[in-house]
């Protein structure tokens, strides 16, 4: 028996991470570990703080106060805010993924599926076409995507489909973490399961971390390990996902459980 | 006899804040040990906090009070102060638990849904799959369900699956709340066999359990948990 976890070096860390938009505050000193294999759902309601988080987090916005901390496949931590351009979009091709709510923000419309997913791959310096394209079919059937789909642009598919189009982008160049701004929003409930359950084997088999931003309490217990609860910017209440949705602390959280519908 | 887990003057308490901050307790001062290869069977009306304790032991519900000793030799580990990361790494390793209800995502087929727990501590894949079969034998599962999702099963099906994937990995220790509750007699003997035989493998078991049957052959203590009534 193993008593104490092996305490291995976080592979992300956020450290009092703070922006405002004006007098409007979009996230106010978040501070968290992520380490290798770890998935966190961030849930809380619109307007809480979540998305601007993701998006401090994948650096596309750039905070206020506060440090983001990336533990780099040589094994050195690195302050993200350090990197060059350079550095941080090759980041963003090889070791990060970004799903979005809204496919159509993370896939190119007007190219086919395939070509979606071997993109991905040109970018890392693949080149042979027949490899390529092999590495896309398999990742289309590996999210139930008919083959016989690859040509077809994703305007031609349906919600879900591109969805996990998305996902299969994304997932392609083998990234360390990937970060999802509400990956099942908008879908059919049918649908959903399927995405949920394809995300969370696809988590399991590659050992990736996430962090996955949800308003649905119901997708945080199934996907995560921990769990962040925002309010107004703020993290009010976090720990091991089962913790805080059975015993919640605080009455924002007591709140948000007690409005689940139960089928 | 070797002490596997420990609990010192643990308390538990609710604070509502939906229906104006009412504090609830549960229990206080709940104080008793669990031997490697014993079952202790916790014991009082509904309501009395029997479910709770055990929650508190597998960290699903945050222990105020006390301390909740794991023992492995010399070492102790309190799992009341256990990091989120801890208590899953445990889980893995040391800590099962047995629910009544059955929590699986959906179209997940039955054998993976049992095997998971052994494939995510390494064991191949193929090996898993046939300790799965094997026990779902044991619990009287038909073969033609193992590659169904469990969602559509009755309820004791449903109770033997959760049973299966509780009762495969070998852990030290073992909390089991109810698992009889809605078996018939034949499959109440199979899982009473079960129980016995993870007791002989050394586990230290805490139960709850109301059927009287299965509780005189599994406990060799009984803890009477209303001693443990908070003051209100």
């Amino acid at each position: 028996m193993n008593l104490a976890a092996n305490e291995s070096e976080p592979l992300l860390i956020g450290e009092g991470l703070t922006k405002s938009f004006g007098r409007q505050i979009g996230c106010r000193d978040v501070s968290f570990c992520l380490h290798e294999g770890e998935v966190m759902a961030v849930v809380g309601e619109s307007g809480s703080g979540k998305t601007t988080l993701l998006r401090l987090l994948s650096m596309q916005t750039e905070s206020d106060a506060g440090r983001v901390l990336y533990r780099m496949r040589d094994g050195v931590t690195r302050d993200l805010a350090t990197l060059g351009e350079a550095e941080l979009r090759f980041l963003a091709r090889t070791d990060w993924g970004f799903v979005h709510q809204d496919p159509a923000l993370g896939l190119r419309m007007a190219v086919s599926g395939g070509a979606n997913v071997g993109e991905r791959l040109m970018a890392v310096g693949w080149r042979h076409y027949g490899n390529i394209r092999d590495a896309a079919a398999d990742w289309l059937s590996r999210v139930e995507i008919d083959i016989a789909r690859i040509d077809d642009r994703p305007a031609t598919y349906s919600g879900g489909m591109r969805q996990r189009l998305q996902i299969a982008r994304n997932l392609v160049t083998q990234p360390r973490i990937v970060l999802m701004d509400e990956p099942t929003g908008g879908l059919d409930v049918s649908v959903q399961a399927r995405l949920l359950d394809l995300l969370r084997s696809l988590v399991a088999v590659l050992k990736l971390s996430a962090v996955i931003v949800t308003h649905d309490l119901a997708v945080a217990r199934l996907l995560s390990h921990r769990i962040m609860v925002m309010k107004g910017g703020e993290v009010i209440e976090s720990g091991l996902t089962d913790q805080v949705l059975d015993d919640p602390r605080e009455p924002y959280t007591q709140l948000l459980v007690a409005s689940i519908l139960q089928p | 006899m070797t002490t596997a887990l420990e609990l010192h003057d643990v308390a538990k308490s609710f604070t509502m804040h939906l229906q104006g901050g009412v504090r609830l307790s549960v229990v206080a001062g709940v104080t008793f040990s669990v031997h490697a290869g014993e079952c202790v069977v916790l014991a009082g009306p509904s309501g009395a906090g029997k479910s709770s304790i055990l929650k508190m032991i597998f960290g699903n519900y945050r222990c105020d009070q006390g301390q909740i000793l794991l023992r492995d030799g010399a070492r102790s580990f309190d799992l009341a102060m256990a990091t989120p990361r801890q208590m899953l790494a445990l889980r893995d390793t040391a800590i099962g638990y047995v629910s009544q209800f059955l929590r699986a995502v959906p179209r997940v087929p039955t054998i993976d849904v049992i095997a998971e727990p052994l494939i995510v501590c390494g064991t191949p894949r193929d090996v898993a799959h046939a300790k799965a079969t094997a026990m779902l034998q044991q619990l009287n599962i038909r073969g033609a369900l193992l590659q169904l999702p469990p969602a559509t099963f009755s309820g004791g099906e449903q109770q033997r699956v959760n049973i299966a994937r509780g009762f495969l990995p070998d852990l030290p220790i073992l909390l089991l709340d109810e698992p009889t509750a809605s078996l018939d007699a034949g499959n109440r003997a199979a899982v009473r066999e079960l129980i016995v035989e993870k007791k002989r493998r050394g586990a230290a078991i805490v139960a709850v359990v109301h059927d009287e049957n299965v509780r005189e052959a599994i406990a060799d203590r009984i803890v009477e948990v209303s001693k443990f009534a908070a003051a209100a």
